[in-house]
């Protein structure tokens, strides 16, 4: 648990490293999860180490949202009075990509199974 | 030996404990909601302890900054929780053979549907310019979202709220669209989850699947990436388009 904890802030620590010396647009963590990746793919094999830790932190991911929630509501002003086109834009797009996504890889593997 | 409660209240409302116990509590009050519902998309524990936690704050008269200062010990874990994203994505990619055409036909797909679709409601319900920028990269985790959002002159703090609620209608109403598109295999909905609703979505696949959960948090670095690349040339076409 506690390698596992080290390996991870330190792929995180790598991917900030990463980020600030190329000035990169991409976030620290998301570098962090591409460095362990690789080693991942490249080692061929998973420590169980790893797995159990990995699991038990995301199996909680959602938790890990609520502080930034709160703070969604603590600055709901930044909507200002542009409130309804925000929301009605934000339940649109977001409805239409969630169907357009599932939809087109869907129809797609399915049309690959049929042909094999 | 009889404390004054205001001083121990002073010293509570200030204190980690106070704000990483709430938050605690809230969540799992959260969940036991939607556990009690029959697992209910519609009640998602995030939004559950959020809305507790506001009317918390509310009444105690506490601030944002002074929770937050106490919650960011839970925030901060979202950056190794992040990187262990590789651990669902690496065992995804070690079984998968073949597919990997089809992933980024939907992943560019979905991507540009989710900034198009986002920029195009928004200018129908007119919109400002700054806020139709500040929503197109809507759907990625909040630190790109932002960046995007600041580079094609956008709001990055709206964006960041944006994002956020972004997250939590896609947990909220994205099973039930996938239920009634009916689309109905896990790869599919994982990933399409992940495209729409980046981390809180992936969160929910996460718990209900594990294989939807494997493609949610592929999907998140994915279009995280496709979006960064997408956006900018979206935009100038749009200026071009505007411009002539």
């Amino acid at each position: 648990m506690l390698i596992a904890l080290t390996q991870l802030l330190f792929c995180q620590l790598m991917g900030e490293v990463i980020a600030r010396a190329f000035d990169l647009a991409i976030p620290g963590p998301v570098i962090g999860m591409s460095l362990l990746l690789v080693a991942l793919l490249y080692r061929q094999s998973i420590p169980e180490h790893l797995e159990t830790t990995a699991e038990g932190i995301l199996s909680h991911l959602s938790l890990l949202f609520v502080p930034a929630g709160v703070g969604v509501v603590a600055h709901l002003t930044v909507l200002g009075n542009e409130w309804q086109a925000i929301i009605g834009s934000l339940i649109g797009s977001t409805v239409i990509t969630v169907l357009v996504t599932g939809w087109v890889l869907q129809r797609l593997h399915r049309g690959a199974s049929h042909e094999s | 030996m009889n404390p004054d409660f205001g001083e121990v209240w002073v010293y509570l409302s200030a204190s980690p404990l106070t704000a990483l116990t709430t938050t605690l509590v809230a969540y799992l009050m959260g969940d036991w909601i939607y556990q009690k519902s029959g697992k209910m998309p519609i009640l998602n524990p995030v939004l559950i302890a959020v809305i507790v936690i506001t009317i918390g704050l509310t009444v105690t008269g506490i601030d944002y900054w002074t929770y937050f200062e106490g919650a960011q010990f839970v925030h901060f874990l979202l950056g190794p929780a992040t990187v262990a994203l590789a651990i669902p994505v690496a065992r995804l990619l070690r079984t998968m053979r073949s597919g990997f055409g089809t992933l980024a036909v939907a992943l560019v797909l979905g991507s540009a549907t989710a900034a198009i679709s986002a920029v195009f409601i928004a200018e129908l319900l007119q919109a400002s310019e700054q806020t139709v920028l500040s929503l197109a990269p809507k759907s990625v985790t909040t630190p790109i979202a932002m960046g995007i959002a600041e580079r094609i002159g956008g709001l990055p703090s709206l964006t960041a709220v944006c994002v956020i609620m972004t997250g939590i209608i896609g947990a909220m109403l994205g099973p039930y669209v996938l239920n009634l598109a009916r689309i109905t295999s896990w790869d599919a909905r994982g990933f399409a989850m992940g495209v729409a609703a980046h981390g809180i979505g992936t969160a929910r696949a996460i718990q209900i699947n594990q294989e939807a959960g494997a493609f949610a948090s592929l999907a998140i670095g994915l279009n995280g990436l496709a979006t960064a690349t997408l956006i900018p040339i979206l935009y100038s076409l749009w200026q071009w388009w505007g411009g002539s």
